[in-house]
Formats: structure tokens, sequence, C-alpha cells
């Protein structure tokens, strides 16, 4: 595997993740349970969603061959999509939605805070900035769970169960393959093995002042970064593409 | 206890210099949370380098019946506006 055809897979890896996960969390536009919520909510997914344009159009610039970040957002189906499978898990209630988003938060500032010391100057740009984001994402994400977690019996039992259901999912986070380590040895993007400790040492912290109990369990679904997704991502993606389909090439 | 969050008034400051202003209101359980809220809300268009709220129960205000006695009085006073003072002219505006 080249330099460039590594770097193209890892920009997808990049972008599908915040593209997706944007767009879950995009469809609790409205249905929020308090209107400073929905509001909040809806920066995080405008936030993901900037972030995605700037990974897709390193993509498209990588690749070579004239595809936009619209391009790759809205015309590909489901196996040519790179994100981790817990960003399309669906929402459920908002305590699950805040966990997913925890979980991910956690990951994404230490997978951005060492793409900004990228040998590759456009991948340590991008990082810095969405750098900045995450990090209020995660300062956010993790008082929710604080406060669901250790707050009354009904929203304890959902954390705990939001936590169950979505923990096969954060192995994948961290399963190096052949694009992480090319990357790896051009000093372009770290190991994602190498971002464990700090995941965990976070994670561990914030779920025990959450009264929260970490699963035991190392199982974990693997594939989205290679494009075998779950069944949720194709009806996210219908919805999420019909305009560009029914319509090709509308504007506004 | 209530199941409703409490109100807090939002205060921005919308440059270094000038005085925190008093931008509108939101809910949230707990202090933090709402100047998180109040980021939210109130700073996405860039308008802030500073928020303070306040819980709105904290908050004494006049009475609009005793607006006759408490301010009526000053209406009748104008030599304590600073306007009868000669300024020379290479001082400028003040």
């Amino acid at each position: 595997m080249t330099r460039d055809e590594a770097l193209f897979e890892f920009a997808l890896r990049m972008g599908d993740t915040a593209l997706i996960l944007g767009h879950r969390i995009s469809e609790w536009c409205g249905h929020a349970p308090v209107i400073e919520e929905d509001i909040a909510l809806a920066n995080i997914a405008l936030d993901l969603i900037g972030q995605t344009q700037m990974w897709l159009g390193l993509a498209g610039e990588v690749e070579g061959r004239g595809r936009s970040a619209d391009d790759l957002a809205y015309l590909r189906d489901a196996w040519d999509f790179r994100n981790l499978l817990i960003a399309e898990r669906p929402n459920r209630d908002f305590g699950h939605t805040y966990m997913r988003q925890f979980l991910h938060d956690a990951y994404a500032v230490e997978m951005l805070g060492e793409l900004t010391g990228s040998a590759e100057e456009r991948v340590a740009a991008i990082a810095a900035k969405a750098l900045k984001e995450a990090q209020y994402h995660l300062e956010k994400s993790s008082e929710i769970v604080i406060g669901l977690g250790d707050g009354t019996e009904e929203s304890h039992a959902r954390m705990q169960d939001a936590l169950e259901r979505l923990w096969p999912y954060t192995g994948e986070m961290f399963a190096d393959d052949a694009v992480d380590e090319t990357l790896a040895a051009e000093s372009i993007a770290p190991k994602p093995s190498s971002l464990r400790p700090a995941w965990d040492a976070r994670v561990n912290a914030v779920l025990g002042e959450a009264t929260l109990t970490r699963p035991e369990s190392g199982f974990a679904h693997l594939g989205g970064k290679t494009g075998r997704h779950t069944e949720h991502l194709g009806h996210l993606l219908a919805e999420m593409q019909w305009l560009q389909r029914a319509y090709p090439g509308a504007t506004w | 206890m209530s199941s409703e969050w409490p109100l807090w008034e939002v205060f921005i400051r919308g440059q270094h210099g000038l005085a925190h202003r008093h931008v509108g209101s939101l809910h949230a359980p707990d202090a933090e949370m709402a100047i998180r809220h109040a980021r939210d809300v109130y700073t996405r268009r860039n308008e802030g380098v500073s928020i303070w709220v306040v819980k709105a129960e904290d908050i004494t205000a006049s009475s609009p019946s005793e607006k006759g006695p408490l301010f009526e009085p000053s209406n009748s006073k104008v030599y304590r506006h600073p306007s009868f003072f000669d300024i020379p002219e290479d001082v400028g505006p003040m």
C-alpha cells in the first residue's frame, strides 16, 4: 500500500466517522428534551459536519480523481463508507446518545491531539482546528454522562444499559490494520492501539464519577473501517442522501 | 423537588474592555451547565469573550410601582448633569 492510498483511506475514516455521527446527532434537532439541549446537540452536529468537510476534502485531494467532499458524502454507498461502527449506532434515548458521544469524544480528543503533530501538514492543520471542538464536546458529554449516571435510579439504569450496549463497539477505535501501520511508519498518524491507555484512563475516571460500572468484556465488533457495516448505516444513508439521489446535481 | 430546571439570566461581554450585557435567559440544572447552555445559545456567532450567569431568583429588582418615588425626584435636577463645564477644544469629545 502506498502512502497516498493509506492517507486516502485514513481521511475517509476520519471524515466518515464525523459525518455519520454528526448526522445521527442532527436527528435530535427539534426532538431534544429541552430547547437548550436541542441547540447544544445541533451545535455539536454542525461542528462534526464541518470536520467532515475538511477530512473528505483532503480525501478527494489525495485521491486525485476530482471527487469533492460532497461527492464523497452523497454519492457513495454503504460499503464504501469507512466510519467506525459506533458512529452509526441508533440514538435510542437521550442518555444513550450522550454515552455514545462520550465514548467517541474521549477517543477523538486523543486521536486529534496526536494528529496535530502529524508529518503531513494538511492532517496537522485539520486536527488543530478540530481538536478545540472535540475538547468542548468531551467536556460537555462527560458532564452529561456524570449527571445522568450519578442521577436518579432511572437515569442511572439507562446509562448503565447504554454503556453495556455500546461497549462492544469501542474496541474498533483501537484496532490497528495495514493502513494504520503505513501511516504510523510515515509519522502521519498514530497507531490507534497507542491511544488506548489515555482513553482508558479518561473513561475510567468519568465512569467512576458517574457511578457506572465498566463492562469487563473485551469483545469488539470490527468492520466499519473496511466497509463492513451494520444494517443501520443503509437506513441512515437513505435519509441523508435521498435528495442528491432523487435530484442529481441539485444545489441551493 | 421541582422537575423544572431553574431559570438563569445570562450576561455576555462582547469584547475586552466592554462591560457584560444582559442578553437573555435560559434553563439549566446548575451553574456549570448554565454556562455551557449560554455558550451554545448566545455565542454561536462569535458574540462573546466572557459569560456570566446568575440565577434569576437571586436578582432583586426594583418594583415598577415604586417608579415615581425612585426616579422622578431626579428629573428636575439638571445641575447633576456635567454639562455646564467649558471643555477646551483640544480635549476633544468626552
